[in-house]
């Protein structure tokens, strides 16, 4: 029973671990798209801000959908929280 | 917990304080990543900022054209400054050759000092991190500057030569 538990968390673990990895690298590409559509609006190239926006959005999505996944897998066991 | 007198039911103190300080300076992966999701929103946010800002940028009204020099003014490799289109928007004039003039806003892309001409090099100069920009249309050629150079676009009219918009206005970058 308590080797079964100890599987499901590890399993757990890892699910949580990877979906905030990958929080982490969609936040540093929407940094980089902010900076890089920033640096267009002031050179006079307009036309990319709109799929920047919308570039970010989908990477906004994005995390928000893992966010999810990861407050769905970190609710707290039966035997006690787990962190 | 097992009170003094051995029943398992949780004491009187720990209901009525039910926060354990010890768990209290954890701070949980749920609240990790919501946090990271809410820096994703101001992301998200600067870039709506951005696209509403080029909105506005692109429904400014034109600019209305302003004489800056007569053509007789300035001898080839010449230069003059000016302010267009507001008293605080500084430029600089360069005749080229015989036939070319062209204008460029004076504040670097990089931190807003002000840039010359180097007639010697041709080109123009920013003097507080070493940022060159060609004459030509202003790219940059060394330095730490991230943009080229804004251009004001200028005509010729007669012996006059008018300003007529910037990047900023619809001009071109």
């Amino acid at each position: 029973m308590r080797a079964a538990i100890n599987r499901v968390r590890a399993r757990r673990r890892t699910v949580i671990d990877a979906a905030m990895f990958l929080v982490v690298i969609l936040l540093i590409t929407q940094m980089w798209l902010l900076t890089a559509t920033l640096e267009s609006y002031l050179a006079g190239h307009i036309s990319v801000t709109l799929p920047g926006m919308l570039v970010s959005a989908l990477l906004f999505a994005g995390c928000l959908g893992l966010y999810r996944v990861v407050a769905t897998a970190d609710e707290e066991p039966q035997d006690g929280p787990e962190r | 917990m097992e009170t003094p007198t051995g029943s398992s039911q949780k004491p009187l103190w720990s209901e009525e304080f039910s926060i354990q300080a010890s768990e209290d300076k954890y701070v949980l992966r749920r609240q990790l990543t919501k946090f990271l999701v809410l820096t994703s929103f101001g992301m998200l946010a600067g870039n709506v900022w951005i696209w509403a800002k080029s909105l506005m940028r692109r429904d400014a009204p034109a600019l209305p054209p302003m004489r800056i020099a007569g053509t007789d003014e300035l001898a080839v490799g010449d230069v003059k400054l000016f302010s267009y289109p507001g008293p605080q928007d500084h430029g600089i004039l360069v005749r080229v050759s015989a036939d070319k003039f062209v204008a460029y806003s004076q504040k670097c892309t990089h931190l807003s000092c002000a840039v010359y001409y180097s007639k010697a090099h041709n080109r123009i100069e920013c003097p507080c991190h070493d940022g060159y920009f060609s004459i030509e249309d202003g790219r940059v050629l060394q330095g730490p500057p991230p943009r080229p150079l804004p251009r004001i676009a200028i005509e010729r009219r007669g012996n006059d030569l008018i300003a007529i918009g910037t990047p900023a206005h619809g001009a071109g970058a």
